[in-house]
């Protein structure tokens, strides 16, 4: 019997056993602060910057419609930590060209700081931002939707680790300051992406879910590699006491795009080249 | 002789810097500004009429249907923009074009930008309060029920604004004097001190405007800067009173005199809310002294202002407001038909907005009063969108005052309602 040279059965092996390694589940973790960090980190700050163009549909329960488009400008200060966005209208008409902007703060005792552009006016409104679960643009999904809730807002608690997700009970530590008493949320193993949050009002009804239905991996150049970065292309959230629905389409998503520090007046008053072209 | 030097100076930036940025001409740049090309606008009717009965006046306070085309389009080095409203006016019995912008804008540099042409222009940190914002406005418009965008009327001018990590720079230069569009009894009546009583279009205001160019010109300059979101900022304007203020010696003409303001502001988070501090010092360089009971007296302007979020889609904001006569004691012998001003006025305002129906319904109110004055104005609005495209809105102006040549008593028969319908494309 001839034998198979070393090497090729080291190959094999080593294929095989990363083969069963990948089929399997990625290594469990049972530390509930982890999780939500690897799932904050996921949601709002992957990549040092990010861009994409954002189409809304707001369909409210008679079936009326209403859209939204809009491109989106995010550069983490701190992964994890403060952030600043930049929103550039583009619809509906009467928005156009209109711009918001907000530099996001991760203490929990500091609001974040708003502006607004109205160009037909040329001028820079500062808008006071105390409450961060009123609509944005009038949707269904909250300011604290699109930037991110707080981690330190709400004590964690991991209920349930099965085949696919982390599934984690949310429960704030400021009940007063907001509209529901818990919320839960899917966490993917692999990915970390959270897939789906579910609100509960006071009498422990559920009345609002938001759904990551479409993640798409992203290529992403990261120093001299190219990686990819799984991201949410179609997100919805479906108010169950109003049955309003909006549905949130990210196109042209790109990361680490060196953005400068555009998060000023005088990118307010005149968009950068990112925003618009 | 000042202004005719700082014209020259800001010529020389223009040479200086657009060849740099006007790379070769080509054909290509005409077909990519085509294709580069994009259209908007609106259409809309708005009609109102006083709920008074104003003898100078008609009783249509507004009555008008508008279209405004927006082009927008860029090269590499600039971006391009006309904007115009041509109006069908019921009031004016006339058809009218307003040129709103018309303007080139461009970064040469990473430290420069530059915007030349007819534009908007806003600074200063007041809610319908202006004291360092000397860029003319539209009060005609504004009183009549158009809509807020129309207070600001178009400049014909060149900015150019500096960066630095010190502090940015913004010089707005005006070769011509831009007046605002004021009260001249067209639309609006109002007290005329010459005749010593209320008067309209009997009595239209005719004036001697400062028109000369490159020397009737008008420089505003602003440096600024954000200190952990708290965003300062030091003014200084030389030109006119941008509304009539005084008259010539034989009273038959209202005049702009010379004036200059230097000024400064704040803004920033203060509690659960923004807080503004502004103030500025208006110099009548025509009557330093302020023996001239024809022309304006000096003056300091101050603001304080608050607003914050009191409730879901529910702010609310407050202002405080005084002008504070320098020379009152001069001005007050020398006023020609008696007095008719306190040494200061005060004004607060009050501005409440209230979004409903997912943020389509907009119910707002802005309200001034001067307890110095005696007078008050309030602007109700209820504005919905039927559609992303459609919407419909309905306002009033009311004016109120005990004596009727305070700064709003003397309005008080320009008591307005009106509605409008505006598509959007």
């Amino acid at each position: 019997m001839k034998l198979l040279p070393a090497s090729v059965v080291i190959v094999v092996f080593s294929t095989l056993l990363f083969a069963v390694n990948d089929s399997n589940l990625p290594e469990t973790i049972t530390d509930v602060a982890t999780i939500v960090d690897k799932a904050n980190i996921m949601a709002y700050y992957q990549g040092k910057d990010g861009k994409a163009k954002v189409e809304m549909t707001i369909t409210d329960k008679k079936g009326q419609t209403r859209n939204r488009e809009f491109i989106i400008l995010r550069k983490d200060i701190e992964d994890g930590g403060d952030q600043k966005y930049y929103v550039y209208f583009l619809k509906p008409a009467d928005v156009r060209k209109m711009v918001f902007m907000v530099h996001k703060h991760a203490d929990i005792n500091k609001d974040d700081d708003r502006w607004l552009y109205l160009p037909g006016l040329d001028l820079v409104k500062r808008i006071a931002a105390s409450d961060k679960r009123t609509s944005f643009v009038g949707s269904d999904f909250l300011y604290e939707d699109v930037s991110g809730r707080n981690l330190a807002e709400d004590a964690h608690e991991l209920i349930e680790t099965n085949d696919k997700y982390y599934v984690v009970r949310n429960v704030p530590e400021r009940p007063d300051t907001v509209e529901f008493s818990s919320f839960n949320v899917w966490i993917d193993r692999k990915t970390f992406i959270p897939m789906k949050m579910e609100f509960y009002d006071s009498k422990n009804k559920l009345y609002r879910i938001i759904e990551s239905q479409k993640v798409e991996p992203i290529e992403v150049k990261e120093g001299e590699r190219i990686q990819k970065f799984p991201t949410v292309v179609k997100s919805v959230v479906s108010d169950l006491s109003t049955g309003s629905k909006t549905e949130m389409e990210f196109t042209d998503v790109a990361y680490n795009i060196n953005l400068e520090d555009i998060f000023t007046e005088r990118y307010l008053r005149r968009p950068p080249r990112e925003a618009q072209r | 002789m000042i202004r005719y030097k700082w014209s020259i100076v800001v010529i020389l930036v223009f040479v200086f810097t657009l060849p740099s940025v006007a790379q070769e001409d080509d054909a290509s740049d005409l077909n990519s500004l085509f294709s580069n090309l994009d259209v908007h606008g609106f259409y809309e009717i708005r009609s109102g009429y006083r709920t008074r009965k104003d003898k100078y006046e008609k009783d249509m306070s507004v009555m008008e249907q508008r279209l405004q085309i927006d082009l927008s389009s860029y090269l590499d080095w600039a971006d391009f923009k006309v904007k115009g409203d041509i109006i069908g006016d019921l009031v004016e019995e006339q058809v009218d074009f307003d040129l709103r912008e018309a303007y080139m804008f461009t970064r040469p540099y990473d430290f420069m930008d530059l915007k030349v042409g007819r534009q908007t222009l806003t600074w200063g940190t007041g809610d319908l309060v202006f004291i360092n914002d000397l860029f003319p406005k539209d009060w005609q418009s504004f009183f009549i029920g158009r809509d807020t965008e129309y207070l600001k009327a178009p400049s014909d001018a060149a900015k150019i604004s500096l960066f630095s990590e010190l502090g940015n720079l913004d010089i707005v230069y005006t070769p011509q004097f831009d007046a605002d569009r004021f009260i001249s009894g067209r639309r609006i009546s109002y007290w005329n001190s010459n005749l010593g009583r209320l008067a309209g279009r009997d009595a239209i205001q005719h004036t001697d405007k400062p028109d000369r160019w490159l020397r009737d010109d008008e420089i505003a300059v602003r440096i600024y800067k954000n200190i952990n979101n708290y965003e300062w900022a030091l003014y200084a304007y030389r030109g006119y009173w941008k509304s009539p203020g005084g008259q010539n010696a034989s009273a038959t003409q209202a005049i702009f005199p010379d004036l200059n303001v230097y000024g400064a502001s704040v803004r920033g988070n203060v509690g659960k809310g923004i807080g503004n501090l502004e103030f500025g010092y208006y110099e009548s360089d025509d009557d330093q002294s302020g023996e001239n009971g024809n022309i304006n007296n000096s003056e300091l302007r101050f603001l304080a202002g608050y607003s914050q979020e009191i409730g879901r889609d529910f702010t609310a904001g407050m202002q405080y407001y005084v002008e504070h006569m320098l020379d009152y004691s001069q001005h007050k012998n020398s006023s020609p038909s008696g007095l008719t001003h306190d040494r200061n006025r005060h004004l607060i305002t009050v501005r409440l907005t209230k979004l409903l129906m997912n943020q389509n319904l907009r119910c707002s109110l802005f309200t001034y009063f001067s307890p110095s004055d005696k007078d008050a104005y309030l602007r109700p609005n209820i504005n919905y969108k039927v559609t992303d495209n459609l919407a419909v809105e309905a306002g009033a102006n009311i004016f109120f005052g005990d004596y009727p040549s305070t700064f709003f008593g003397q309005f008080r028969n320009n008591t307005n309602i009106y509605t409008a319908l505006r598509y959007s494309f």
